[in-house]
Parts: structure tokens; C-alpha cells; sequence
């Protein structure tokens, strides 16, 4: 009984803790999105609020809350308050899986760093950001407005192509270990055997899925201004919409520690046998929790400066993108990887997969592509 | 039709395979977007940080007195014609014996008022001076005004000051 109530205070800290961490990260994601922004501008960004602008976050949400929340009269009331809170609610479950650190043990007992290692870990991941995409319709689908609904709808379309591609690039994860819990997943990858070199293929497809799951440049269709206005939050206001924009970059932090643990080892880092001995394993379970948050925190910057360097995708460029292009290359790579575990050589046989995909593009582009006239 | 011969004609292809897998072209893009990163920004924090903005900038009017200090200006009301913005006014007076050190001609502005909502800054005035008197600074700008009562400077805050003399770049 004793151990039961110390494992479920151990958990209820942990969950406590990835919480506020989520939360702190993504409300200075706003901020230095904006400072990253202005400095690939050449700009300062932000900077009047306290020292360097450090407490701008502080300000918008003093702004957000502040502002008039309205609500449409012809809208759906219930499914509009809806809307935001299902995005923040599947944005904020998501990392309820994801294993931020190794075991810690204190007095003789052992927790996970994990909010919960489940035996569907990935699954989980998986099922939850497909639920993120309802916030989204709902929302849209309630402000009773054509650009709303169109963003809406934009958003579910592409939400729902770009997960087949994301499925068969994990799926081959699941090849290479044997197992869905992300536990399991970042245990295998230990001592630097991480999944990133034995799946390149494969990553890069996870990761242009993310940006499209994460509704995000070049794959922001879901709010192209241009056409939609504000997409699925133009009639959101106030912390309604704070927490349609808060949601996106939690999902941008969660995306980013679920790529890390999937293909960049988790909590691994060089060194780790050498601090172990040094200083115990908790220390070293504490400085693999920086090394994912550091990983993690490395891929917001990813996003935020993909987004400042690449324009918008077309609508059917996107749809061809995914369709025509994603899902072959996943398919492809399930095969390579097969055939590397067949083989025992999964290192070589990537290699030899990516050099062999690179060379029949080249071939096939050789053999098609009209010569352009001199 | 050929006007300059600088047409340049393009050819629109098929894109090439690279050019179709967009992913050396991003790659591209964001090693341009990186070296601005690290490059440092233009901004100049404005109230803080001043830019120079030139010795021939036109700022606040100063009217200027000579070495020894006695007022320039003996109100021939020129800047007042040449004003486009009707914008200066003046009332002279003669100078009485013993205020030689204060004025310098024998005729002096004992008003000279400037309306700083009527005036654009042309610098037309400082053309027109056969005195030297009137200047508009190149380095201070008016500052910003809220009330009526501040709109119309007198002679007290045009005139110079002894002890902050205005000195343009290139004067001895």
C-alpha cells in the first residue's frame, strides 16, 4: 500500500512537471519564434518588455486575456467553447508517453521519468494527435463561417493524408524493435545506436509529416491568410484563440520529444556510462532529461526556421505531395528495412537503399523528363 | 520589339530532378536564412539610438548671436517674406544706447515668434537671412508638442544660448 501511494505521488510530480515544462515551452515558443523571426530578418524582435523582451509572453497574455471573447450569434455556442479545449486537451495528452528520462531511484524504489510507459506507447501518440485534428473541426465547423469551415476542412484533409506517410515511417521503427512502448523504443537506441542512422528515409518523412500534422510552414494551409483569412480561428478571439495558438506550439515541443525519442535516442547521450560512474545513475537519468528537452527544444528551432525560410505549399501540391510522393517513399523504406532485417546489416542495407532510391530518381528523371530546349 | 536589347528570354523547361524535389532548394534557403541568423540587425532602437542624420539636416530654428554674444538678427523681416508657410512674425524695435553689447545692429526684434505647426522645415528662412541669424539646427529636432500655448516659440527658446552654442559641421 505504501509503495503504491510513493509511486502515485512519483507519478502525479512527474506529470506535474512535464506539464509546466510544456507549458513554459510553449509560451516562449511565442517568443522566440518572434525573435528568431526578426533575427533571420535582420530585425531585433521583441525587446521592450523587460530585459532582451523576456517578459513579452507575459504581456500578450495579459492582451489575450483582456481582449473581448465572442462568440458568434449564429454559431453553435457549445461546440465553439468546444473547439479550443479539445486542441489544448490532445496537445497536452500527447506527452503523457513520451519518456523524458531513465529510472530514478530514491529510498529503493524506482520510477520511470514517463508519465505512463504503456505497451501502446506509440499507438497512443498516434491515436491522440489524430484526435487533436476534432478541436480543429469543431471549431471550424462552429464559427458558422465559409473560411472557417474551408480552413476546417483543409485542415482534416491534410491531417488525414499525411498520417498514412507517418504510419509507414513508424512502422518501421516497430520493425527494428519489436515493440510500440516508447520505453522500449529508446532503450534499444541506447549507446548511441539511435534509429536516425539506420532510418535517414525514414525520418525525413516523419519529420514533413510533423510539420504537416503540426499545421505549420510550409504545410500552414489550414490558415492561409491569402484565402482563408484566418482559417479555422477567424472568429476566435481572446484566450479562445490564445489556446488554438498556445495548442500548435505544444504539439511543435511534444512533435519535437517524440522525434527525438523515436529516431534521435531519447535521453541518450554521449558520456552517459562515464557520468553514470561518476556521479549514480540518477544523476545521469537527470542530465538524459536535459538531453531530451535540449533535443526537443533543437527541433522547435527546426520548425521556427522552416517556417521563416520556406513559403506555402499550393493546396494540390500539398495533396500531391503526400499521396504521390510520402507514401511510395514510406512504402519503400518498410521494404529497405525488411530487407536490412533479413540481411542482419541494417546500417549498410539504409545506405544501399537511400543510394539505390537516389540513383532510380535519377535514371527515371533521365528517361522521362522532356529536355529543355536550348 | 527590341528597345534596349536587355530582354532576357526565359526558357520554362521541365524542372530537373532536383529542382522537383524541392529538397535541395529548402536546403538552400535555410543556410540563407541561417547566415542572417547569425548576422548582426540593422535596427536602430529609435528613441534610444540616434542616427546622424547630415550637417545640412533641418531641425530646430536657432537664431544665432555673433562672438561677443550680441544678437544677430535686425528684423528686415525677409525670412518672413521668403516663409511659404506664413509661419514666422516679428516686431522690431530700434536699440537704445547701452544695449550695444546685447544687439548688434541699430535695429533688433524685440518679438520674433515661429509657429511650429505652421512650419515645414524648407529652410527657406536660412536662405533668405542676409544676417546669419536664423539657423535651423542640423542636429536637434523640435520636440514634440500637447498643449496650444507650446505651439508658438518665442524669443526664448529660439534664441542661442551662451553656453550651448550651436556649431554646424564644417564652421570654425
Amino acid at each position: 500500500m505504501e509503495l503504491l501511494t510513493s509511486v502515485f505521488i512519483a507519478k502525479a510530480i512527474i506529470v506535474g512537471v512535464v506539464f509546466a515544462i510544456t507549458l513554459g515551452v510553449a509560451a516562449y515558443s511565442t517568443y522566440f519564434e518572434r525573435k528568431i523571426a526578426a533575427f533571420m530578418q535582420d530585425r531585433v524582435g521583441p525587446d521592450r518588455a523587460g530585459p532582451f523582451g523576456i517578459l513579452q509572453p507575459l504581456a500578450d497574455a495579459v492582451k489575450m486575456f483582456m481582449k473581448e471573447d465572442f462568440i458568434p450569434a449564429n454559431s453553435n455556442k457549445w461546440l465553439f467553447i468546444a473547439g479550443p479545449c479539445i486542441s489544448m486537451l490532445t496537445a497536452l495528452m500527447t506527452s503523457a508517453v513520451v519518456p523524458f528520462g531513465d529510472t530514478v531511484t530514491i529510498d529503493g524504489v524506482s520510477f520511470d521519468l514517463q508519465g505512463i510507459d504503456v505497451n501502446i506507447g506509440i499507438l497512443w501518440v498516434f491515436g491522440i494527435v489524430s484526435l487533436g485534428v476534432y478541436g480543429i473541426m469543431i471549431g471550424g465547423w462552429a464559427s458558422n463561417n465559409k473560411f472557417a469551415l474551408l480552413g476546417a476542412i483543409r485542415a482534416a484533409s491534410q491531417n488525414i493524408s499525411y498520417e498514412l506517410a507517418m504510419g509507414m515511417a513508424i512502422i518501421t521503427i516497430l520493425m527494428i524493435t519489436g515493440s510500440l512502448s516508447t520505453k522500449e523504443i529508446v532503450e534499444v537506441q541506447q549507446n548511441g545506436h539511435w534509429n536516425i542512422f539506420y532510418q535517414p528515409l525514414g525520418f525525413i518523412i516523419f519529420i514533413i509529416c510533423a510539420f504537416a500534422e503540426c499545421n505549420r510552414t510550409p504545410f500552414d494551409l489550414p490558415e492561409c491568410e491569402t484565402e482563408l483569412i484566418g482559417g479555422y480561428h477567424t472568429e476566435y478571439s481572446s484566450m479562445k484563440l490564445g489556446f488554438y495558438l498556445f495548442a500548435e506550439y505544444i504539439n511543435m515541443f511534444i512533435s519535437g520529444a517524440v522525434m527525438a525519442t523515436l529516431y534521435f535516442g531519447g535521453y541518450d547521450y554521449p558520456g552517459i556510462d562515464f557520468v553514470t560512474q561518476q556521479f549514480g545513475s540518477n544523476v545521469a537519468s537527470f542530465v538524459g532529461v536535459g538531453a531530451l528537452l535540449g533535443k526537443s527544444l533543437a527541433f522547435v528551432f527546426v520548425f521556427m526556421w522552416v517556417r521563416w525560410t520556406i513559403p506555402r505549399f499550393r493546396y494540390d501540391q500539398l495533396m500531391n505531395l503526400g499521396w504521390t510522393g510520402l507514401i511510395p517513399l514510406a512504402m519503400y523504406n518498410v521494404v529497405i528495412t525488411g530487407l536490412g532485417i533479413l540481411l542482419g546489416k541494417p546500417f549498410m542495407v539504409s545506405v544501399a537503399g537511400l543510394i539505390l532510391l537516389i540513383a532510380a530518381l535519377f535514371v527515371y528523371d533521365q528517361l522521362t523528363v522532356k529536355k529543355k530546349i536550348a | 520589339m527590341k528597345l534596349s536589347n536587355k530582354t532576357k528570354v526565359l526558357e520554362q523547361g521541365e524542372m530537373t530532378l532536383a529542382e522537383r524535389l524541392y529538397l535541395p532548394a529548402i536546403v538552400g534557403g535555410m543556410a540563407t536564412t541561417l547566415k542572417h541568423f547569425f548576422s548582426k540587425p540593422v535596427t536602430i532602437r529609435y528613441p534610444e539610438q540616434k542616427r546622424y542624420l547630415g550637417p545640412v539636416y533641418r531641425g530646430q530654428h536657432i537664431l544665432k548671436r555673433d562672438e561677443a554674444g550680441a544678437e544677430r538678427c535686425t528684423a528686415c523681416g525677409l525670412c518672413a517674406v521668403a516663409c511659404p508657410a506664413e509661419a514666422i512674425s516679428m516686431v522690431a524695435e530700434e536699440r537704445k544706447p547701452g544695449e550695444e553689447a546685447l544687439y548688434r545692429e541699430e535695429k533688433y526684434a524685440k518679438v520674433y515668434e515661429i509657429n511650429m505647426l505652421r512650419c515645414i522645415f524648407c529652410g527657406l528662412c536660412e536662405e533668405a537671412c542676409p544676417k546669419q541669424a536664423i539657423y535651423l539646427q542640423h542636429d536637434k529636432m523640435v520636440p514634440v508638442f500637447h498643449e496650444r500655448d507650446e505651439v508658438i516659440w518665442g524669443k526664448d527658446k529660439l534664441v542661442e544660448k551662451m553656453d550651448q552654442r550651436y556649431l554646424r559641421d564644417g564652421w570654425k
